[in-house]
């Protein structure tokens, strides 16, 4: 007889281990990152072109909008050099075993939200 | 990438090849080792854009006043050109590297994938000129 094997998994109920969500936020870090490649050249620009455009993107700044998304490209970017720096001492077969590779895991989501508040209180 | 082995495999392998003594040859799978290389190069690239971060961590804090008009000078420098230069192209790569997998996870249609790799690759190239425009128009 053919046991009933599960088909369907729902992410959302399976309690996820932290280096799972360390995981995927990497992915959706990255992934917005990229997206907002655009914004980011965009602002960059605005800041170097000519004193006018820059006080005209300062006034853009001060949207609480923009700096939500600020915000969270900053976050974004943070999280995933952490994220980033972990599996590059992975790759040095350092800290692969279970209990320091989940140690790590809340160390970059610990660390990532830190510096984003660091920052962010430096910028404004 | 699918090799037919050789008849008269080396004896370190030619055992292992076959199913039997005297059976048929087993294939040997091999890659194309593009996988390596990206593994390489997404390592390579993350390691410039991270020293880069803490180089401009540095170059801000150490500004006499962060202004705009400290922060133009700071990018108007050569050395500043070019480094944020080798740091634009290597976030550009990364970014391929990275978008690429995940399209090929979830992106199931070969058609719209191959679409969507085109838009990403024309999409970074733009970028790059852009990026080059901005710094060197400082």
């Amino acid at each position: 007889m053919v046991k009933p094997r599960p088909v369907y998994l729902n992410l959302l109920q399976i309690r996820q281990p932290v280096p799972a969500i360390v995981s995927i936020l990497h992915r959706i870090s990255g992934a917005l990152l990229f997206l907002f490649i655009p914004l980011l050249l965009y602002l960059l620009q605005a800041t170097l072109v000519s004193p006018d455009v820059a006080a005209a993107y300062y006034g853009v700044l001060a949207h609480p909008i923009v700096k939500i998304v600020l915000l969270v490209l900053l976050w974004a970017y943070l999280h995933h050099i952490c994220a980033g720096v972990r599996h590059l001492i992975f790759d040095l077969h350092i800290g692969t075993a279970l209990a320091p590779a989940r140690a790590s895991s809340m160390a970059v989501l610990v660390i990532s939200v830190v510096l984003t508040i660091i920052v962010a209180v430096r910028l404004w | 990438m699918v090799r037919q082995a050789p008849e008269d495999a080396p004896s370190s392998t030619g055992g292992s090849l076959r199913t039997e003594p005297g059976g048929p040859p087993k294939r040997v799978l091999v890659g194309a080792h593009y996988g390596a290389r990206d593994w390489l190069m997404q390592r390579l690239t993350a390691t410039v854009m991270a020293a880069y971060t803490l180089l401009l961590v540095i170059a801000v804090a150490t500004l006499p006043q962060v202004d705009l008009m400290h922060w133009r000078a700071l990018w108007s420098q050569p050395w500043m050109r070019y480094v944020s230069f080798l740091f634009l192209m290597c976030v550009f790569y990364h970014a391929w590297i990275g978008v690429r997998t995940i399209l090929m996870d979830y992106v199931h249609h070969t058609g719209l994938r191959l679409f969507l790799y085109g838009v990403v690759v024309l999409a970074l190239v733009a970028y790059a000129a852009w990026s080059i425009q901005i710094l060197w128009s400082v």
